[in-house]
């Protein structure tokens, strides 16, 4: 605890000197900064070296932090080795994780681990037998969904699940196609959950995916698919009737938060694919690496996205007619379609949204938005992307400025990331209790922590 | 007047492409290494944007055609998938995949041949040839 301090001394001194250096810029103190910096920086890389990596609850990060880069003071662990398809997850305030499985393992669909004293989990439990991705706490209940439903649980007041094996159906018969079928899950602090429904389709073609094959006029998939259900959080049985279709032209979202800033729903959209395979004569297969955008949306009841008429083009900064409907790359969409609150490089799959409110990381984090990029497929024969987790700084409950990488190397190195054999894909991200970052990984399972040296 | 200068402009042009189709017609040869090769370009067109460069495809979206049952097995079946594409919720040596297929049937006899000879042969397959002929019967009989 001692030692902490001191280094938090040095890191405020060393933190006062750099605002000076940059107020004052180019005058005769300029000499002196530099004499101090030259004390200053092996004074902060010694104790970053030696205090850095554990957070002041005891979690130690693992030597190679969990083999992530990140900006200097973070560390990370390996929380645990699931060995499952580890969707999304949450974390209670007793230590326990709850982790949503896209298939069933061993019988169990939802995984519980709790943590020791050092940060790493074991597997204490499981239940729920069906495959998915949603799992989230509010008020006293664990919501999880399947691909056709949504369930909760009652929760003690220590977070455990009363009764895992008899949860109620609050959510039932909900669109599944074979493309995006998972639903994601996120309440509000009035009592509504909200779901995502998947577009079953790239972009609404007559024949999906075929080369030159146009796009069903009216497109029918959105009266129960391609976009967000607002449902109630405690009536049980609800069907499409019960609910109300909240936004709508969004082919599929998977990463979604609610922002208590503004109160509003962010998700985050999974852009259509191939745009150079069903319509070569008008786009490169550099182009169709990187359009359209993977955007960022602040919904509002009643929104339209434009998906299929449109995709976001983030190099032109214009919202583009699909070539499905008419469009040749270059023309305008028409209709009344939102703008994205931010465009991030094509096909890198945002699958996990998380506005940070914790304490544990500086200032400049709070409110702002970490988002897990499963990373690209659809960008060959260019390198892949993604694989990593991207910080989106806010302010006023906005996007503002620029994005940056948070935590990389998930891949394993640039190679892999390049020809997407990645070793890890980050998918789900949840917060813990202390303020920690929990990133999912659904390729190999493995659950990691990234923690902040105070 | 303007004939002539449409002819002096269209005369280097079509010679061109004359010049490069030729050799086109000429490689079509017998022997599995030609079959490959030709087929390689056929899958770098039409394939590796789903499959990758390494046949290796996308976990839970686009199966693999590495040492797969479909790939090395019944031709018939493969060449059905090319042509009709595929869009079951079907288990592939134990996985899923989600993403459809479109049919391929804009691609002619030969070119399905050669396509399917490469990937049978490449991502550490070894499998036999798949001749045009082969194909030809599948299309008119498979027919929907």
């Amino acid at each position: 605890m001692f030692r902490s301090h001191v280094f938090c001394d040095i890191k405020r001194l060393y933190f006062t000197e750099l605002e000076k250096s940059s107020s004052f810029g180019a005058n005769n103190h300029h000499t002196t900064m530099k004499i101090n910096f030259k004390y200053l920086i092996p004074a902060v890389v010694i104790g970053i070296a030696l205090f850095a990596l554990k957070s002041d609850n005891g979690v130690v990060a693992d030597a190679d932090n969990a083999g992530l880069k990140l900006p200097a003071g973070f560390g990370a662990l390996k929380v645990a080795e699931t060995g499952a398809q580890a969707r999304h997850l949450t974390v209670t305030p007793q230590g326990d994780i709850l982790v949503k499985l896209a298939r069933v393992k061993d019988g169990k669909g939802i995984l519980v681990l709790h943590e020791g004293a050092d940060g790493k989990a074991v597997l204490t439990g499981g239940f729920g037998n069906y495959g998915g991705t949603g799992i989230y706490i509010k008020d006293g209940y664990l919501y999880a969904s399947s691909n056709r439903e949504v369930f909760r649980y009652k929760l003690d007041a220590n977070n455990k699940v009363i009764n895992p094996n008899e949860p109620e159906k609050i959510i039932t018969g909900l669109k599944m196609g074979r493309e995006h079928e998972t639903k994601s899950i996120v309440l509000d602090n009035a009592g509504n959950i909200y779901v995502n429904v998947g577009a079953y389709s790239n972009s609404c073609q007559e024949h999906d995916r075929q080369l030159g094959s146009m796009g069903i006029k009216g497109c029918p998939i959105l009266d129960s698919a391609g976009g967000i259900w607002q449902f109630k959080a405690n009536k049980l049985n609800q069907t499409y009737g019960d609910g109300v279709r909240y936004t709508t032209g969004l082919r599929n979202v998977v990463g979604l938060d609610w922002n208590y800033q503004d109160n509003q729903l962010f998700v985050m959209q999974h852009g259509r694919d191939q745009l150079h395979d069903i319509f070569p004569a008008m786009f490169t297969t550099k182009q169709s690496a990187e359009l359209p955008a993977e955007c960022m949306y602040a919904l509002k009841k009643g929104d339209n996205a434009g998906w299929p008429y449109m995709y976001y083009d983030q190099i032109q900064h214009k919202k583009i007619m699909a070539p499905e409907y008419g469009g040749d790359g270059k023309k305008e969409a028409d209709g009344n379609f939102i703008d994205p609150a931010a465009a991030y490089p094509g096909h890198m799959a945002p699958n996990g949204l998380l506005f940070y409110t914790g304490n544990m990381f500086p200032e400049k984090y709070k409110n702002g938005a970490f988002i897990a990029f499963h990373g690209s497929w659809n960008r060959a024969p260019e390198p892949q992307a993604g694989y990593f987790v991207v910080f989106q700084p806010f302010k006023n409950g906005k996007p503002f400025g620029n994005w940056e990488v948070f935590a990389d190397n998930f891949s394993g190195s640039e190679q892999k990331t390049a020809a997407g054999r990645a070793d890890h894909r980050p998918c789900g991200l949840a917060q813990g209790p202390d303020g920690s970052l929990y990133v999912s990984d659904d390729s190999k399972g493995t659950i990691y922590r990234i923690i902040y040296k105070k | 007047m303007k004939k002539l200068l449409a002819a002096v402009i269209l005369l280097p042009i079509s010679l061109h492409l004359f010049a490069q189709s030729k050799p086109k017609t000429a490689a079509v040869k017998p022997g599995i290494a030609a079959s490959i090769a030709r087929g390689k370009v056929v899958y770098t067109k039409n394939c590796l944007s789903c499959h990758f460069v390494d046949g290796g495809g996308v976990p839970n979206m686009n199966p693999p055609l590495v040492k797969t049952s479909y790939v090395l097995g019944d031709k018939t079946k493969l060449i059905k998938v090319v042509l009709n594409g595929f869009a079951q919720n079907v288990e592939i040596d134990g996985e899923t995949y989600s993403n459809n297929m479109a049919p391929h049937n804009f691609l002619n006899d030969q070119e399905i041949a050669d396509v399917l000879t490469y990937v049978r042969n490449s991502f550490g397959n070894k499998a036999s040839a798949i001749k045009a002929a082969e194909v030809k019967v599948v299309r008119a009989t498979a027919k929907k």
